[in-house]
């Protein structure tokens, strides 16, 4: 009994980690927007479609996969300067609308360009049990390169110009304007920064659920369910939030309302935190004197 | 003297509410210049306009070179500070984080060689240095707008209101430093203020602006002696 609790915990905490990092990709549209991209998932799922497109043309995985990483960031760029950059100060409903239509397009785009059949993944991770059997190989690398690519963002924010010009930008762009950061350059960083970090997420999570054009709709909902759950405008609480999500899924998926029903977990999430605390476990807390 | 920044036929409006009606004034090369008037006479909305955060006519000329209709990141780059109404803090992050923001435009060692510097005129900036901004007295966000605002190196310093919202004794403090800066720094200064018996004292040059346009204007000597100015515009 303590061993399987203790390897729901592990895997969990091992899928927990693609949610954090989605769950991040979110906050920092987020901040800046104060928008939710539904259309993040979407944009992931087409960036994996890229990488096994590489890998299939006779790349060597990292190559493939760094080339996607790289492409998806010059498409978030893309996207932020020709899609979004005319809403900024367009009406909520209106985003919302680009946002959902954005994922439709890049859904379908998917299965235009891919078609619909589910597609296996390869993992660049040996195929057998790891940590005494706790977890598979591909559980403990792809844990390690979301926690990579977690701590690279967060030393990025913290310790360097760019990073703090891009939070300054997200808080106060009136006043990052007047210390003379370009806002609208830094907004289309974050979207480019965000689908770079999908494309990872989602080539670390294809060998688990398998590639078609809808796999990342489910990973959305328990991301966002993360995001909400850790604050939607805190990063940190965002990837704690989704590791605990990963966590919850994991053991409730088996001990409590089994695998259909795993899903409606990451509603419940949703719906309490919304009702009960709307700012999530770490919500930023602004301190202000006047 | 020469002029660094002129304007000429300054309009300004917010969407279709228009609040400057053709205003012409100048900052002199080392000088400092203080913009009086009651509430919504559109002081603000003129340093607004000079930093390119509002739709303008007219030109606004600074060292000879059109800088109306410039993208405001391009204007501040040229050497325009802006201590902006409401002080414009970065309240999530750092004092340092916000210092950091305002040398943005400038190589990273020599900024922070300067941080030393603007300690010397705020020392207690430095005793709040890891702190986060947010939790600042209203003076010491004045102060620290002020810092960011320098940081820049600029050539022109706009600042607006830094009075507002402090205590007295705060205020003849921020005043007495600014005196020292405008001394040790030269750079220019446009001063907005309400409380216009400290602004007179402070600048060389004044105007007086009333519903977005300028009914006075003069040297601060010449404007406090006009008794009837005084009365109806200044409120002193």
């Amino acid at each position: 009994m303590f061993a399987g609790v203790l390897h729901q915990i592990m895997s969990g905490i091992a899928t927990g980690g693609i949610y954090a990092s989605v769950a991040l990709a979110l906050v920092m549209i987020y901040q800046a927007t104060h928008h939710v991209n539904f259309a993040q998932g979407e944009m992931a799922t087409f960036s994996t479609y890229i990488t096994l497109t590489f890998i299939n043309a006779g790349f060597p995985y990292w190559i493939a996969l760094a080339t996607a990483v790289v492409l998806s960031f010059i498409v978030g760029v893309a996207i932020e300067r020709v899609l979004m950059r005319p809403l900024a100060n367009a009406p909520v409903l209106a985003s919302v609308g680009v946002f959902i239509g954005l994922l439709l397009i890049v859904n379908s785009l998917s299965g235009w360009f891919f078609d619909y059949t589910i597609k296996q993944f390869p993992t660049p991770f040996p195929d057998h049990p790891m940590l005494g059997g706790y977890l598979s190989g591909h559980e403990l690398g792809s844990t390690a390169v979301t926690l990579i690519v977690l701590i690279s963002v967060y030393l990025f924010f913290r310790h360097t110009r760019l990073g703090l010009a891009m939070r300054a930008a997200a808080f106060n762009p009136v006043s990052s304007r007047l210390v003379g950061v370009r806002v609208g350059w830094m907004l289309a960083l974050g979207w480019g920064l965000a689908a770079a970090i999908g494309a990872i997420a989602g080539a670390m999570v294809a060998p688990i659920v398998f590639l078609d054009p809808n796999m990342m709709a489910g990973i959305l909902l328990y991301a966002f369910a993360g995001a909400l759950l850790g604050g939607i405008d805190n990063p940190l609480g965002a990837v704690i939030g989704g590791f605990m999500v990963g966590v919850i899924e994991n053991l409730g998926g088996a001990y409590l309302v089994g695998t259909e029903l795993k899903l409606t977990l990451a509603l419940v999430i949703i719906v309490t935190v919304l009702t009960i605390k709307p700012t999530g476990l770490m919500g930023r807390k602004v301190f202000s004197r006047v | 003297m020469t002029n660094l920044l002129e304007a000429n036929g300054l309009h300004a409006a917010y969407g279709e509410t228009k609040v400057l009606h053709g205003i012409n004034f100048a900052v002199r090369q080392g000088g400092v210049t203080a913009l009086l008037g009651a509430n919504g006479a559109g002081k603000t909305t003129t340093l607004r306009a000079i930093c390119g955060m509002v739709r303008t006519q007219g030109t606004i000329t600074l060292a000879g070179k059109r800088i109306d209709g410039m993208a405001t990141e391009d204007i501040v780059r040229l050497g325009v500070a802006q201590v902006p109404e409401g002080r414009g803090t970065f309240m999530e992050l750092t004092v340092e984080e916000n210092m950091r923001l305002g040398a943005y435009t400038r190589p990273a060692r020599e900024a922070t060689q300067d941080f030393e510097h603007m300690f010397e005129y705020f020392p207690r900036l430095k005793e709040r240095y890891k702190q986060q901004a947010g939790t600042l007295s209203g003076g010491e966000q004045q102060m620290l707008a002020i810092v960011r605002a320098l940081l820049l190196r600029p050539k022109l310093l706009l600042l607006d209101e830094p009075s507002f919202g402090l205590a007295p004794l705060i205020v003849q403090e921020i005043f007495r430093i600014l005196a020292r800066i405008k001394q040790d720094e030269g750079v220019s200064i446009l001063l907005v203020e309400q409380n216009a018996s400290i602004a007179l004292e402070f600048a060389e040059d004044a105007y007086v602006l009333e519903t977005g346009r300028i009914v006075m204007s003069g040297s601060s000597a010449d404007i406090v002696k006009d008794e009837g100015i005084r009365r109806s515009y200044l409120g002193y």
